[in-house]
């Protein structure tokens, strides 16, 4: 091991992305039955969640404001079409993404270039020394975006950029932190397209970052 | 440690940081990484990447829903119960029938 690691298990993530919260879950099911005291606390716990998955999409808090409505009326007047409540979290935000696809006018079908992992890979360069590897130091990089406007920025607009393919598939994994069986629900992708991209998209925003750190912007 | 192993981890340091890899898998990719300091430092700025990501949900709060909207949904569900209750009633009236 490395000296400046603090080892390799702690590098993964603690909890694989969690499946649809009970609770969620729930509020649908008694929704289902008829018991309209479900209405408040499922439209509370939804509309924060739509917000800012739209807000991240859309890239303006007005539009996000408006599709997270849309979406939660559109829930309401499908919600016969839900036949198992335990699928309420990818079922919404699948209706989010085709209400954000409609407010841009674009086909989510419009067909994207895969990128190559060649093209995110970093470069590696023997001196004589040894192998390095040509990237930033990440080590004064907090993991919390608390108290870090300019960082927070910074990555809303790394996500923005990313090519659509990828970022609707980092959003709904990494922010969101739906599952790969329920982010392949809501893109209507295979779990292995959604793992492909997800990997990619963290590979690009990771490179972007670099990039922002090593030429000394990044906060 | 050659280029090529160091692809081959890169290729799948995703689905390792998430583990969903196979243990046998795992553990070919951490006796790698132990011995490969620029793959830990490769994996600890995705593993950085990704939990930024994590944090950026906790950001933006939408504005209080207008009355008027509160109103449509409220008015939405309460049609879909009404039909989900008529179709109730004509499945169980069919069945005493």
């Amino acid at each position: 091991m490395s000296g400046d690691d603090d080892g390799v298990k702690s590098l993964q993530r603690d909890s694989a992305a969690l499946p649809a919260t009970n609770r969620e879950v729930e509020l649908a099911r008694r929704l289902m039955a008829g018991d309209e005291s479900a209405f408040e606390p499922f439209v509370s716990a939804f509309r924060t969640k739509l917000f800012q998955y739209t807000y991240l999409t859309c890239g303006q808090r007005e539009d996000a404001e408006e599709v997270a409505q849309e979406t939660l009326l559109k829930v309401f007047e499908n919600l016969a079409q839900l036949r198992e409540p335990e699928k309420i979290r990818p079922w919404v935000f699948r209706i989010a993404r085709n209400v954000c696809y409609m407010k841009r006018r674009k086909s989510i079908y419009a067909p994207e270039e895969e990128i190559s992992l060649d093209r995110l890979m970093p470069s590696f360069k023997d001196d004589g020394g040894g192998r390095r590897i040509e990237i930033a130091d990440w080590k004064g990089l907090p993991d919390t975006l608390a108290m870090k406007s300019e960082l927070r920025r910074m990555l809303r607009e790394a996500i923005g950029d990313l090519p659509d393919l990828y970022r609707s598939t980092l959003l709904l994994r990494d922010v969101e932190e739906l599952s790969t069986d329920e982010a392949a629900e809501v893109l209507g992708v295979s779990a292995d397209v959604v793992k492909t991209r997800l990997h990619r998209a963290r590979l690009m925003l990771r490179q972007r970052l670099d990039a922002q750190l090593l030429a000394g912007v990044m906060p | 440690m050659t280029k090529l192993e160091c692809k081959e981890i890169f290729e799948q340091l995703s689905e390792y940081l998430d583990r969903q890899l196979p243990a046998d898998l795992c553990d070919q990719i951490d006796a790698h990484i132990e011995a490969c300091p620029p793959c830990v430092r490769f994996v600890e700025s995705l593993r950085k990447t990704m939990e930024l990501c994590k944090d950026l949900k906790e950001e933006e709060k939408p504005a209080p829903l207008p009355d008027q909207a509160i109103s449509d949904l409220r008015l939405a569900y309460q049609k879909f119960s009404r039909e989900r209750n008529a179709e109730k009633g004509v499945l169980k009236n069919g069945r005493e029938a």
